[in-house]
């Protein structure tokens, strides 16, 4: 898979659910519209909890690749 | 011990998690005392004391087709839910003439989802965002070389929401399977299936008892050895008692449903716009066409155990799909195949004696309890 386009990387390896939707909450405002954060977590409802998150919040859920290290990464387009 | 009549107080509990399982029945309680005495015997035995359990176990057995409206031999008992789930639809993936392949909705029982991979090749159906298995998907998945068997359950056990069984147009050589231990004594069995499967503690009879049935003419092969018993459908000795008890249930339940079920459908829509008004929730599930007794919602940026335990404390048991709260500490394969939150989830069901008084003090309290879990975390 080819990597993604990130201009924000959020580390939330360590974290689980729900605190890495809460780590991407926090740092939406980071980045300026039309930028991208990835959330690198290897927390199991993240693939489902990051794009539903951008679905309630009108936000753009790009896709899934992986960070440097293998660790699933989550990538979201700061849509407002 | 849950006590939904006594006043309320410090210790008051409202067991909110009937969809696992209900408390015993009354009118259970009382079969199945009676039975434990009079229905031990080995009921293939000739003398007296197998000739009456065989008495109480084809009875047991005529009343529950009569509460589900098929022939008595079409009802066999089982050891649980599961195994009816496991002998149903792996019964008529062996029957089958066709293929090796099961098309089965994504949000199935963990019990069908299990047996399907198995006992043969898997193509999974998705749903939309109410839960809504999309028939037309599991139609054509049907019709795919190697299709052997369609499995859609009744209603789904998480949300609620009611799946469109007695509406599937399959193919003739392709049997559907339904997994009805959501809705089963409930609400009446839908149409179209050629084997189905209920679980008794969830509509209030003992645990341990499941109810396999199998259309008569339907092209089912037992799945497991051979048993010399008197149902070749299943194995082991049989648990007259319990199915004793397991009908008795059903057959109040069945009477009392009416009542029961507009009481609870009027409390859950309570629950669900008072949850509505929560900031950052996401109700659930079909709000029309659903399970009169369950509702499952979820709270952004909380985290599902300490929910469970928050309300515990408070004296609400319920149930959460949330990965932190599960046995297997994955997310919900229902709420995740529906694209909703994972996080922060609760189900509620309801109990036959659920009460107005405790939904009330139930959503009195859920905000006070979702803003102290969100202030934990800085939000």
């Amino acid at each position: 898979m080819s990597p993604l386009d990130v201009d924000l990387e959020l580390d939330c390896r360590e974290l689980r659910c729900p605190m890495p939707v809460i780590e991407l909450a926090k740092h939406l405002a980071d980045v300026d519209v039309g930028q991208t954060i990835g959330v690198v977590t290897s927390d199991v409802a993240a693939g489902s909890d990051v794009p539903a998150w951008c679905r309630m919040r009108e936000q753009e859920y790009v896709g899934e690749d992986v960070a440097d290290d293998g660790v699933p990464r989550f990538v979201v387009r700061r849509l407002a | 011990m849950s006590n939904a009549s006594a006043e309320p107080g410090p210790d008051a509990r409202s067991e909110l998690d009937s969809a696992s399982s209900e408390s015993l029945h009354p009118a259970a309680r009382e079969a199945l005392l009676a039975a434990l005495d009079q229905g031990y015997a080995d009921p293939r035995r000739l003398h007296r004391a197998g000739r009456t359990a065989r008495l109480l176990l084809d009875n047991a057995r005529a009343v529950v087709a009569e509460c589900l409206d098929v022939r008595p031999d079409e009802v066999s008992f089982t050891g649980s839910g599961t195994e009816a789930v496991h002998r149903g639809l792996l019964g008529l993936l062996r029957g089958s003439r066709r293929g090796s392949t099961v098309v089965h909705s994504a949000v199935e029982h963990a019990a069908v989802r299990h047996a399907a991979a198995w006992g043969g090749e898997v193509s999974e159906v998705g749903c939309d965002e109410l839960g809504r298995v999309r028939a037309g998907d599991l139609v054509e998945g049907a019709d795919a070389p190697g299709a052997a068997v369609v499995a859609l359950q009744s209603a789904n056990h998480e949300v609620g929401t009611i799946q469109s069984v007695g509406e599937l147009e399959l193919p003739n050589d392709v049997p559907l399977f339904t997994d009805a231990c959501a809705s089963m004594g409930r609400l009446p069995l839908p149409g179209g299936w050629a084997a189905a499967a209920g679980s008794a503690h969830k509509w209030g009879g003992p645990a341990g008892v499941g109810v396999l049935l199998v259309r008569k003419g339907a092209r089912w092969r037992n799945p497991f050895p051979h048993d010399d018993r008197i149902d070749e459908r299943v194995a082991g000795f049989e648990n007259v008692p319990g199915a004793l008890a397991a009908a008795a249930a059903l057959q109040a339940v069945v009477a009392e449903r009416d009542t029961v079920n507009a009481r609870q459908h009027a409390l859950v829509d309570r629950v669900r716009s008072a949850v509505a008004q929560i900031p950052d929730a996401q109700v659930v599930g079909d709000p029309v066409d659903r399970l009169p007794h369950v509702v499952t919602f979820s709270f952004l940026y909380v985290d599902g155990e300490a929910l469970v335990h928050a309300l515990d404390r408070l004296g609400f048991g319920v149930a959460s799909g949330s990965a932190c709260a599960a046995s297997t500490l994955e997310p919900s394969a229902v709420l995740a195949a529906m694209r909703v939150l994972t996080h922060g989830n609760v189900r509620l069901s309801l109990t036959r004696d659920t009460s107005d008084a405790e939904i009330d003090r139930l959503v009195a309290q859920l905000p006070g309890v979702v803003s102290d879990l969100r202030s934990e975390v800085g939000l």
